[in-house]
């Protein structure tokens, strides 16, 4: 199947965030970048389908500034074919400035799934992908926990929901965005990493769509208090109950 | 002042509280302007849709059809994107639980506007909508401003507590805009977990089972303490739902649920950053765990090092003890 993937570069979370000068961004120095949760998920969605099918091509699109070269070199090492940068200077915080441009580049490209990550696990926003099926007409699953294409024409998803589950069917060529669940991602192999170096990363200009969301403001939220170990064993059972009653007030 | 359409989710032929949540928050938004809901169901919800005047909606359009007994999001969001046209609306207030993060973006590429996601502040600022949306798993807050008109927010369960304005609305029947019988994607099967059990986006109290329980049995434990709150529902790790103790429904964390409730157990829990991107911002958390050195006691407002299978009983009894002389 020919297969399109979304991909893009986060910042590692695992940090304690500094608010850059200008006020309505984090201080980029020192971050460590790679690809976001879920979309690892969605690229080893993709290779698992295809290495079912057998043949097929995959392809990983990544909007950004110069450096998501080496996250779409990370995705090719995973076994994905080919990749396609749309360069900008910065990504928007706008997903349907970003959905325009990835449907630009997605729209004629005879691609039968398109899959994307639930969410971006920066900006949380989990627009993207409905919107790029909206622009480009196309059925639209979103956060699939499971999903099963053993066929060119259709599939069938399965869906987490607060306290229950969906299944759903739907037809080919389709967009579905991807939970976890669906696939752990693979660590790219030394090999992988060999033949990564001589796949194709296309750079194209990308062609954004006009933001009507803006960050205005970014803060940290307030501290919580530093942690209290408050005794050892069964006996301090009272004492928990007391506070959960007299201080915390939740009993 | 301006007029706002609220998405009333409904799950099985009944109004969930999120519905009245996004009316809460359209109201909010509207000032003095009128708000009205849509609510989609088989026929049959029309009888439920008056109670959303309590917090505040006007008018309830109700989309009634067989195809709607199930989540329809093409002919749901057609109709929704019509009726904020039809209707003039500054902006379509949605929840930000399941069905309605996957409803928002469709609504809002079909307006052709850009919009905020699971906001847990939003007011009008002249003549845009300023919100608050964590980003970065919850470690930074946004303020973000949006100019579009008509604007799409989702808001998320929880940060918008109903509120009764003592108001009553009248039902309206409304055409869905698409042919919901013909949509692509068709949702084929609804399958309801434990409907006894309370759902973790809406409990005060949650508490949350680690691989520390050692195996899916050992969930009895945390259970019962649940069960002795009376308002409390069970979380679980992503180590502990990889194992397959538990559901993913039920992963607290960075790849799973974001929870804020007023008190938060974590029984056996390491702690991990993952997880602790899930639930740092509860109210008061309470760590459990045999391991003292164990991170999740850097956040936990009242910690107890000690065997969970030891701790865990005696707590449950308190509980009940505690609540029984209330
Ligand atoms: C990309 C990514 C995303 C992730 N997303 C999530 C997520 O969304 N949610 C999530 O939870 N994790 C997530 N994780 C996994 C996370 O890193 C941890 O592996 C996981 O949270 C650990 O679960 P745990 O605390 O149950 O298990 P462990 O880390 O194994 O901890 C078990 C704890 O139980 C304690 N214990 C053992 N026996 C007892 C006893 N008898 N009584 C009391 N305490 C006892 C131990 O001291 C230990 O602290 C993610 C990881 C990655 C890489
Ligand atoms: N800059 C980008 N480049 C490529 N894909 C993106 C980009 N931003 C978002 N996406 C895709 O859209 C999904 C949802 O993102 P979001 O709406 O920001 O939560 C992500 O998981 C990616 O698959």
């Amino acid at each position: 199947m020919k297969i399109a993937v979304c991909i893009k570069r986060v910042p590692d979370m695992d940090v304690k965030f500094k608010i850059a000068a200008s006020g309505t961004a984090v201080d980029e120095t020192g971050l460590k970048f790679d690809m976001s949760d879920f979309d690892g998920y969605a690229a080893e969605a993709a290779l698992q389908i295809n290495e079912k099918l057998g043949g097929g091509e995959i392809t990983a699109i990544c909007l950004g500034p110069d450096t998501v070269g080496e996250t779409l070199r990370k995705a090719l090492s995973m076994g994905i074919d080919k990749a396609v940068q749309l360069k900008c200077d910065a990504v928007p915080f706008d997903g349907y400035a970003i959905a325009q441009a990835l449907a630009a580049e997605l729209k004629g490209g005879n691609y039968d799934l398109i899959l994307f990550g639930r969410m971006s696990i920066d900006s949380s926003n989990q627009s993207v992908g409905p919107m790029v099926a909206e622009l480009l007409g196309l059925p639209c699953v979103t956060a699939a926990s499971r999903l099963d294409v053993s066929a060119k024409t259709s599939g069938t998803a399965q869906r987490e929901l607060e306290g229950a589950s969906e299944t759903v069917s739907f037809p080919l060529p389709a967009v579905v965005s991807i939970d976890e669940g669906v696939a752990r991602p693979r660590y790219p192999s030394l090999k992988g990493i060999m033949a990564a170096k001589k796949k194709p990363l296309e750079v194209k200009p990308a062609q954004l769509g006009a933001a009507t969301v803006t960050v205005t403001r970014m803060e940290l939220p307030p501290e919580r208090n530093a942690g209290r170990i408050i005794g050892e064993g069964p006996d301090t059972v009272p004492e928990l109950v007391r506070l959960l009653q007299t201080e915390a007030k939740v009993l | 002042m301006a007029n706002f359409l609220a998405v009333a989710e409904a799950r099985n032929g009944e109004l969930r509280k999120v519905a009245h949540e996004a009316v809460t928050a359209a109201k909010a938004l509207a000032g003095g302007g009128d708000v009205h809901a849509i609510v989609f169901g088989a026929p049959g919800i029309a009888a439920k849709a008056a109670a959303l005047g309590e917090c505040g909606a006007s008018k309830v359009f109700v989309v009634e059809h067989d195809a709607f007994a199930m989540h329809n999001p093409e002919a749901a969001s057609a109709t929704i994107a019509a009726q904020v046209k039809a209707g003039g609306y500054r902006g379509v207030i949605l929840s930000a639980s399941a069905h309605g993060k996957d409803l928002a973006p469709r609504v809002a590429a079909k307006l052709g506007v850009g919009m905020a996601a699971d906001v847990t502040a939003a007011r009008m600022d002249g003549d845009a909508i300023v919100a608050s949306h964590p980003v970065n798993t919850g470690k930074v807050v946004s303020t973000i401003t949006l100019s579009a008109n008509p604007a799409v927010v989702s808001v998320r369960p929880g940060a918008f507590t109903p509120a009764p304005t003592g108001g009553s609305a009248t039902v309206e029947a409304l055409a869905s805009a698409a042919d919901p019988a013909a949509s692509r994607v068709k949702t084929t099967g609804l399958t309801q977990g434990n409907t006894a059990k309370l759902d973790l986006g809406e409990a005060p109290i949650i508490v949350t089972g680690g691989r520390g329980l050692k195996a899916a049995e050992n969930f009895k434990l945390v259970e019962d303490l649940a069960d002795a709150f009376g308002n409390a529902a069970v979380g679980a790790t992503r180590a502990v739902t990889d194992d397959g103790w538990r559901p993913h429904s039920d992963q607290i964390g960075q790849t799973g649920r974001l929870v804020s409730p007023d008190l938060y157990i974590a029984v056996g829990v390491s702690g991990a950053i993952q997880h602790l991107a899930g639930m740092r911002t509860s109210k008061t958390i309470v760590a459990i765990n045999k391991d003292k050195e164990a991170p999740i006691f850097k956040v936990a407002d009242y910690g107890i090092v000690g065997d969970a299978f030891e701790v865990v009983p005696k707590l449950t009894e308190a509980v009940k003890a505690a609540r029984a002389n209330r």
